[in-house]
């Protein structure tokens, strides 16, 4: 393998990496207040669709971006009213927002647009242009680090240096603010921060809704950055993919960064190569296709490592002396 | 005998200070229970106030009312002789009130510092913060004997550390009101020792303590005035100095109860059960016992003292059949002279050859909640002949048998179709009992027979099991409670760090000697 072809497969994996991150850190928002958040796949899909369907009608991609943020919030408001306020099962509310993203793209897609699903091909202001990092032509000619960040960093849309930002600022928030701190705090013990006299349902609900604008974002990038349109089951699992990661990650926003960064990359390679020659052996599309998803069930049957999860995750709080 | 009764409309002179708290016909009802009615209770300024009373008497409700937790169906709270509304745990911190519950309400991951400015943090960013919180602790340190380390995580803290920082978490508030909900059940005798010592250097320096226990010899030990509830009621309120354990006790109950178990000296027979070099090492590589050499003999009572988290539910969970997942089994055992699998066994295995057990956690191991008590009675016997009837299980059997042990055992209420969780923690113990004891077993192995169990219930419960030993059983006790170990024990091995630190007669040791062994202090100390 050449230097070009490495570059850019790293490229395509830090494109492909982006929704993945900004869905982890969804997930990371939620959980780590205690609440699971199956449904991250369903709100990345409606968000899709809300963003390509506005980029597609009013011409405007940030429109669109406002459009997909507000549908994944109206589900994490679902989620949030029926997990939270209500105390209902965190995982079967999450599975009913999947179901429900899965079936209304669809219809609505058919019915406002009639491209069995689609929505119409966005092109020019509709959808996210590549940005060039300054300083990205100068530093060509310096070895390594120079085709790294002009080949590899510089290039993408606004959307992956927004996720990327959104490692250190997560981690930031999450350790170093009253708010963070409160909010870790619910995940492990919810009735620690009630005793304190805080409410555990109004930092729940906070952390929900964060996680519903993060879905928002990514489901947009699917659409309007890494792709020109929406497209039936466009999400493809990558909510799911990013749930394992989560887990890989142990919870924390740096090594969700990394463990997204490993399923971008296997995506990128299994788009590179469709078939892989090692030796005497192809290796079929159909395996390298399914790398992802093979990593995500080694993932979540436990193989790598010991997760530890917030404590109080997947239970609703319910007061007790 | 000395006791005022309390009243709704207690007379308050008007001229003294106006007390800490006063309550004034406080009443609380979850659905038909009446937990609290008519409470009315006056607690001064400065010193440290008991409330005793037996299990589900409304003593927590009525604390937890008075830290916002719940709200209260009718009456007024005075703090300093000012009504204020409690609304929730906010409104009490503002009013001055803290609270140790029985349950710590810590973050297990977080450091100390964490858990303390928890919800009291000066600003958005912590680090300044975090800087107070380090010096202010180091403050109440050295005022009131409150060492921990403020960089330690919570979860590696042992109980008694995890409870200053609970304290600490009330100071650093500014509470002047503390309460602590039976604040000593999990700690050893110099831990218990040495919380006192900090309540009684609050109370020197103003506070106002609030003491709910169960335990008569702390009341008398440290509290200035005490109240005792029954049935949701406040039925008295006394100088402690005025009253004795047996006089408080009778109140608490309404009748006399015996704080000793009427027994004769034990007649002990063969050895019923030998262990020799029992070791076990948990999942993680942990050895939990390092060498247990115990013999029970038939017609006795062994008690095994020592403070929870030494390895006796090990020992307990090994000898029922289920020790827990990953765990490695060393050791020879024999029962009745013939060799018993340490390894390798299971539960059934164990009831087959004659071991009953009453398990230390009886929510979890003992009863399944949700399941009807008559369900309940037949576990671990479900499949006897007597219950079957043909493919199916005989229920109508199984509901006769178990209307029988619920008279004989004093379960009430006495309907077998309840749910276990609907009964009282005593009469679910009633229940386990009732379900092993009956069986005969030759070995009884008893974990924390009475934990949570109300002064009726204890009572009964201790002498069904000295019966059980008249008549030849061989009964291997484990309680954290050095008290019912004392009252019941024919022979007492003290439990330390998986080692059992030695053997006394309950004639001849004292609460203070074996007390010291708990800790690790004794006969073990050969280093």
């Amino acid at each position: 393998m050449d230097l070009a072809t490495l570059l850019q497969i790293l490229d395509s994996a830090t494109r492909l990496m982006a929704p993945l991150l900004l869905a982890c850190l969804a997930g990371l928002w939620s959980e780590r207040a205690g609440v699971f958040d199956i449904g991250l796949e369903g709100k990345m899909l409606i968000a899709a669709f809300a963003a390509a369907a506005v980029a597609a009608v009013t011409g405007s991609v940030w429109a669109g971006l406002a459009a997909g943020i507000g549908a994944s919030l109206a589900l994490a408001c679902v989620h949030a009213l029926a997990a939270i306020t209500f105390r209902g099962n965190q995982l079967i509310s999450g599975v009913a927002i999947n179901f429900l993203a899965s079936g209304l793209t669809v219809l609505l897609g058919q019915s406002w647009f009639g491209l069995g699903g689609r929505t119409p091909s966005l092109e020019g202001a509709a959808r996210f242009a590549p940005v060039t990092l300054p300083g990205a032509e100068a530093l060509r000619g310096v070895p390594v680090i120079g085709p790294l960040y002009a080949e590899v960093l510089s290039g993408h849309t606004p959307l992956v240096y927004l996720a990327l930002a959104l490692v250190p600022a997560t981690g930031w928030v999450l350790y170093r603010t009253r708010f963070g701190l409160r909010l870790r705090a619910v995940g492990e013990n919810p009735a620690s921060v009630d005793t304190a006299g805080v409410s555990v349902v109004r930092l729940r609900w906070a952390a929900v809704l964060i996680a519903g604008v993060l879905c928002g974002v990514a489901g947009a990038y699917l659409a309007t950055g890494l792709s020109a349109g929406f497209v039936k089951e466009m999400t493809a699992g990558r909510g799911y993919i990013a749930l394992a990661a989560l887990i890989f990650a142990n919870w924390r926003p740096w090594r969700a960064l990394g463990a997204t960064f490993l399923f971008g990359l296997m995506e990128a390679v299994a788009n590179r190569f469709p078939s892989l020659e090692l030796g005497p052996i192809t290796v079929p599309s159909m395996v390298m296709t399914a790398l992802p998803y093979i990593l995500t069930v080694i993932i979540l049957a436990g193989f790598i490592g010991r997760a530890t999860p917030p404590r109080a995750g997947g239970e609703p709080y319910v007061k007790e002396r | 005998m000395g006791l005022t009764a309390a009243t709704g409309d207690a007379a308050r002179p008007a001229t003294a200070a106006p007390p800490a708290i006063e309550l004034r016909g406080i009443s609380k009802a979850f659905g038909p229970v009446q937990a609290n009615r008519d409470i009315a209770l006056a607690v001064r300024r400065g010193t440290i106030h008991g409330i005793v009373g037996e299990n589900g008497a409304g003593k927590s409700t009525l604390m937890s009312i008075l830290y916002g937790f719940y709200r209260p169906d009718a009456g007024q709270i005075l703090i300093d002789g000012r009504e204020v509304a409690i609304r929730d745990s906010q409104a009490a911190i503002r009013a001055g009130i803290g609270m140790v519950f029985q349950h710590f309400k810590l973050v297990p991951n977080f450091t100390v510092l964490e858990n303390v400015i928890l919800g009291a943090e000066d600003g958005a960013l912590l680090a300044p913060s975090l800087g107070r919180a380090r010096r202010e602790l180091r403050q109440l340190a050295a005022d009131y004997q409150l060492e921990v380390d403020p960089d330690a995580v919570v979860e590696d803290l042992s109980v008694g550390h995890q409870q200053r920082v609970e304290i600490l978490k009330a100071l650093y508030r500014r509470a002047d009101i503390l309460i602590l909900d039976e604040p000593t059940g999990v700690l050893t005798p110099p831990e218990a020792d040495h919380l006192f010592r900090i309540l009684r250097g609050l109370r020197d320096q103003g506070a106002t303590v609030i003491l709910i226990t169960h335990k008569l010899r702390e009341i008398m030990q440290i509290t200035d005035a005490v109240s005792v509830m029954r049935r949701g009621e406040m039925v008295a309120t006394v100088p402690t100095a005025d009253t004795t354990p047996e006089a408080l006790a009778e109140l608490m109950v309404g009748r006399k109860v015996l704080l000793r178990v009427d027994k004769a000296p034990a007649a002990p027979g063969a050895p019923v059960m030998e262990l020799a070099g029992l070791r076990m090492v948990d999942a993680d590589g942990v050895e939990r016992l390092r060498g247990i050499d115990l013999t029970v003999r038939a017609g006795e009572i062994l008690g095994i003292a020592g403070v929870s988290g030494n390895g006796q539910s090990q020992l307990l969970q090994i000898l029922g059949g289920y020790p827990e997942p990953g765990a490695q089994v060393t050791g020879r055992a024999t029962l009745k002279g013939a060799a018993l699998p340490l390894a390798g066994a299971d539960a059934r295995q164990r009831r087959r050859v004659g071991i009953g057990n009453i398990p230390e956690d009886r929510q979890a191991e003992g009863l399944v909640m949700d399941f009807a008590a008559w369900e309940n009675m037949v576990f671990g016997h479900h499949r006897d002949p007597e219950y079957q009837a043909g493919a199916m299980m005989d229920n109508d059997a199984i509901r006769q048998r178990t209307a029988r042990l619920m008279q004989r055992f004093d379960v009430r209420p006495p309907l077998s179709d309840l749910a276990a969780r609907n009964f009282s923690g005593g009469n679910q113990q009633k229940i386990v009992c009732a379900r092993e004891i009956e069986e005969g077993p030759a070995l009884l192995l008893v974990g924390q027979p009475t934990r949570g169990v109300d002064i009726g219930a204890i009572e009964f419960i201790h002498r069904r099991l000295v019966e059980m030993r008249d008549a030849g059983a061989a009964i291997l006790l484990v309680s954290v409670e050095l008290d019912e170990i004392l009252a019941l024990s024919d022979r007492i091995a003290v439990m330390f760090d998986g080692r059992i630190m030695g053997e006394r007669l309950p004639g001849a040791t004292t609460a203070g000697e074996l007390g010291l062994m708990m800790a690790g202090v004794g006969e073990g100390r050969a280093r």
